[in-house]
């Protein structure tokens, strides 16, 4: 008789994790282990629908054995594995992780960024008054995004979105390196004589806000941004026949920018342009 | 992948650089004039993807050919490859020897690193600088070591064209260097690499022993001097044989890393994934180091024979030779010896007609030192930006093209051929117990008689300093390179050997042994080495991107300091170091601060 498997069994794999032992099922990251353990890792480049770069290093955790921390978000539990989220170690490294991220870009719009930073006692002042700074100019090229790389921490998210991970589009990618490191388009153009399509699956990805939807950019500069005002509906898309599921944000009877929710099993948070942008329509009152 | 080109055209000249590398376009869909064929099918898609991998030799092209990279001449590269313009563009703007600027056909790279820093190429550069203004044809730009530190300072032309034409002065004067940016073909011929190895032509060297002796450019030569009797003494042992001798020799790297080299060939030959590959790390780009170069430009067939050996060991079919950009001569020698070894059958699909097949490519890099660490390499040849991977998995388990792969230093290949001929018993009688065999010196900066030494390990670093002559008021050893650490002039008993520095709390790194007597401003010397590795981190991840800056700025603030006024920036660069040494992706953000913490701790820097 044949056995036909329905799914793939997943083996659970036992280690432990702050010496108390847990069990994961094989394939998970440290990071979902830790989750799932109600553990707090403090993430920046990990996000939910993509394969993280594990570039920004804030969530490195000790592995018993390793030379070096290990990005939690990034490397396979295995078993056997003696996981400490906690130690001094760790959090030394998380702390000046911070100092060096806040010191050179602006995290203002990094959600949960300024809790750790107290919660470290990160201090990027330190540094001085003259440490190198991006000190890059919002490009505001287009109508519909602006890229304010002053913001960026170079989490890759945007580029592997644009590219192999989910759009295929590859309008983005790193240029130049080291500090002078920056997301571009080719030849470093506006964004108007690039392969861009405006998914704006880049805007939904991005941790920081380095790139957010004109309408959010034109608000907050004039001060009138508000979250905490703001209402989010989900609904479905009635552009084209895919049906995929938009959240709308809206304030003051306006829709101020749309995302899409992540655990949709269809999108997984992507949407098109017409999805995505063209909202205009449902509030002209003309 | 959707495609998006711009308008801009290449000219005929950027057109015809390309197509000389890629034949010429068989469709619109490439590049070519539209036909009416082109109107009912399609092509490019995945065999031209295929191709990823000749984006960097076309990127060498382009630049080999004009001189710099235009949007026309990225974007029609970009069409014949099917690559995405952006990455392209990503790509050619990480190798500090591309610019995507127009800039003049000739480019003089002066060597601004540490032996030629303390050999006067401040100095160097200010004249040839103040003799080749604007306007002069030349862009003169300071270099991170060239690799030819025995001759500091030492000087690169490169002069666009078709050839390209290079030509190198060192030691170089304002003159030598002027001359040979303005005129390369005139320029003096270099010395022989004999005249790096002081030992040349010395009983006993077992790596050297044909360097200085053999005629580089002849394969019969190499042959009369016992070149591929360690081939056929494989074919004779078989793949597990080779790989028993090379375990039993007690071989362990050469390029820093010092891991067992069996184990690594074993752990690639039983992968059931296939094919394998191998790779030469032919980077050396470690500050200090050149002692790839001197083995590549003076016994070159050694190396092909090795690559060879290590592959049929392996199951690999196919070599890549990485070679630093940076290195003219070594590439035109080591094409000449593959040539010479395909057309005597020595490559190819039948080696020395036992049946088995295998070739070697030669890849150029092109000026990033962070290209040297293996998966960042791996990168670098399949086209995409030279930044490492993350690991695991491991190189021998998915490496290039994510396929099992074995990568090792030159140095450390060319080892397996005395390991075939002696015997392992024999060599690993050479040595200590725990490092055995002899071990290459990149021996540098205030000595006599700078060159490439082969000693056994276990020779003390006094030993190999007295050798080379060692001037007197001796200040500080920098052992390992610009990632190893520094000792004082009273730890010249340091044995020689990797348990022997690791004891020392240093490292023997790649074989780099500097010598800096007490003219040798320090602290400037550690700025340099601060300033090497915040222009080479490749800005991945941010303890090493944002990390080696910050560490500069302090060194900075601190160059005119001592004692107290130090302290604060002192404690400052240790949190930094420590957090980049622990969270790095890679080694060369784990390694940067060793330099410099050395200095503090050991030499009492800024005391
Ligand atoms: C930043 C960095 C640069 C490196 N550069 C080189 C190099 O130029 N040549 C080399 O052989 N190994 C270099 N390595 C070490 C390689 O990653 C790898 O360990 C080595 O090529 C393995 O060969 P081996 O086992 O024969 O030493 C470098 C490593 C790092 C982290
Ligand atoms: S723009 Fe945003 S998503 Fe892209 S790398 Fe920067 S921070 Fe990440
Ligand atoms: S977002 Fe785009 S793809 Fe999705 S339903 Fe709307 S129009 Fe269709
Ligand atoms: S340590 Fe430095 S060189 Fe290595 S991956 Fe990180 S940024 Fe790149
Ligand atoms: S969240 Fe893991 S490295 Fe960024
Ligand atoms: S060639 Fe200048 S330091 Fe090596």
């Amino acid at each position: 008789m044949t056995v036909i498997p329905l799914g793939v069994p997943r083996r659970l794999l036992e280690f432990t994790i702050d010496g108390e032992p847990v069990r994961a099922p094989e394939g998970s990251t440290i990071l979902d282990a830790c989750r799932a353990a109600g553990k707090d890792v403090p993430t920046l480049c990990q996000g939910d629908t993509l394969t993280p770069k594990n570039a920004c290093r804030v969530c490195v955790v000790e592995v018993e054995g390793a030379r070096t921390l290990v990005p939690a978000c990034s490397r396979k539990a295995e078993p056997g594995m003696e996981v400490k989220t906690d130690t001094e170690r760790a959090r030394h490294s998380r702390k000046i992780v911070l100092e060096l991220l806040a010191s050179s870009v602006d995290l203002s719009t990094t959600p949960q960024v300024a809790e750790w930073i107290k919660e470290y006692e990160a201090k990027p002042d330190r540094f001085g008054p003259d440490a190198a700074r991006l000190n890059e100019e919002p490009k505001v090229d287009n109508e519909l995004y602006v890229r304010d790389y002053d913001k960026c921490i170079l989490c890759y998210k945007c580029v592997d979105a644009c590219g192999d991970q989910w759009q295929n589009t590859f309008a983005i990618s790193v240029a130049g390196r080291g500090f002078d490191a920056r997301i571009a388009v080719e030849h470093d153009a506006p964004l108007t004589d690039s392969a861009c399509v405006y998914c704006g699956n880049c805007i939904e990805v991005c941790p920081t806000g380095a790139l957010s939807f004109k309408s959010e950019f034109d608000m907050r500069a004039a001060g009138t941004w508000d979250e905490s005002a703001q209402t989010e509906t989900t609904t479905v898309c009635a552009y084209c026949g895919v049906g995929c599921n938009l959240t709308l944000h809206v304030q003051d009877n306006e829709i101020v920018k749309v995302t899409s929710p992540h655990d949709n099993p269809v999108t997984h948070g992507n949407l098109c342009i017409k999805g995505r942008f063209g909202y205009q329509h449902v509030q002209n009152r003309d | 992948m959707d495609l998006h080109f711009g308008d801009s055209k290449p000219t005929d000249e950027e057109k015809a650089a390309v197509d000389a590398l890629l034949g010429p376009p068989e469709s619109s869909w490439e590049g070519a004039d539209r036909s009416d064929a082109d109107l009912r099918w399609a092509r490019g898609g995945r065999e031209a993807r295929e191709r990823r991998d000749l984006l960097l030799p076309g990127l060498h092209a382009i630049n080999d050919r004009i001189g710099w990279i235009s949007e026309g001449a990225l974007d029609y590269l970009c069409r014949r490859l099917t690559v995405p313009p952006a990455e392209a563009y990503g790509v050619a703007t990480f190798y500090a020897m591309f610019s995507v600027e127009p800039r003049p056909a000739t480019v003089l790279h002066v060597c601004t690193d540490l032996a030629c820093a303390a050999a006067g190429a401040p100095g160097l550069c200010a004249g040839i600088e103040s003799r080749l203004g604007p306007g002069s044809g030349v862009s003169v730009e300071r270099s991170p070591c060239l690799g030819l530190c025995e001759r500091a300072p030492a000087a690169l032309a490169v002069k666009a064209g078709d050839p390209v034409r290079t030509a190198v002065s060192a030691p170089a004067t304002v003159e030598a260097a002027v001359l040979a940016a303005s005129a390369p073909d005139s320029a003096d011929e270099e010395p022989p690499a004999a005249m790096a190895v002081p030992q040349a032509g010395e009983p006993g060297l077992a790596l050297l022993s044909r360097i200085g002796v053999v005629d580089p450019t002849s394969l019969d030569d190499y042959r009369a001097y016992g070149g591929y009797t360690a081939l056929r003494r494989a074919f004779e042992l078989g793949p597990a044989g080779v790989i028993r001798e090379v375990t039993d020799s007690g071989l362990v790297g050469r390029g820093g890393a010092a891991f067992p080299t069996g184990r690594k060939w074993q752990a690639t030959a039983e992968q059931p994934d296939h094919p394998h590959h191998l790779v030469c790390n032919a980077d050396e780009s470690e500050p200090g180091t050149f002692k790839d170069r001197v083995i590549m430009e003076g016994d070159p067939f050694a190396l092909v024979e090795a690559m060879t050996i290590a592959a049929y060991a392996t199951g690999a079919h196919k070599g890549y030779l990485y070679l630093r950009g940076e290195y003219p001569r070594a590439l035109r020698r080591l094409e000449h010896a593959v040539a010479q070894a395909r057309a005597r059958g020595l490559l190819g699909d039948d080696v020395l007609g036992q049946g088995y097949a295998f070739d070697i490519e030669i890849r150029r890099g092109a000026g990033a030192y962070i290209c040297g660490e293996e998966t960042a390499l791996f990168n670098s040849i399949e086209g995409y930006r030279g930044e490492p991977r993350s690991k695991p998995p491991f190189p021998v388990e998915k490496g290039l093209f994510g396929k099992p792969t074995v990568e090792n230093n030159v140095e450390t290949l060319v080892n397996v051929l005395p390991i075939l001929t002696m015997g392992a018993p024999a060599y690993a009688a050479i040595g200590t117990g725990r490092s055995t065999g002899p071990k290459l010196f990149c021996v540098s900066g205030s000595v006599d008689r700078p060159g490439i030494y082969e000693l056994p390990f276990g020779a003390t670093l006094g030993d190999l300093l007295a050798l080379a002559g060692v001037r007197d008021r001796l200040r500080a050893v920098l052992l390992g390179g610009a990632a190893g650490g520094f000792v004082r002039p009273d730890e010249l008993e340091i044995p020689l050997t990797f348990e022997g520095t690791r004891e020392a709390g240093t490292t023997l790194g790649s074989g780099v042994v500097m010598a800096f007597d007490d003219t040798v401003p320090l602290p400037r010397l550690l700025l340099r080495i601060a300033e090497f590795f915040r222009d080479e981190s490749c800005g991945q991840c941010v303890p090493c991107r944002v990390g080696t800056v910050r560490q500069e700025e302090a060194l900075h603030r601190i160059a005119e300091r001592t004692g107290a006024a130090a302290a604060g920036d002192i404690a400052l660069l240790r949190e930094v170091g420590r957090a980049m040494r622990d969270a790095s992706i890679c080694g060369l953000g784990q390694t940067a601060w060793n330099a410099v913490e050395s200095a503090i701790d050991r030499l009492g820097a800024y005391e």
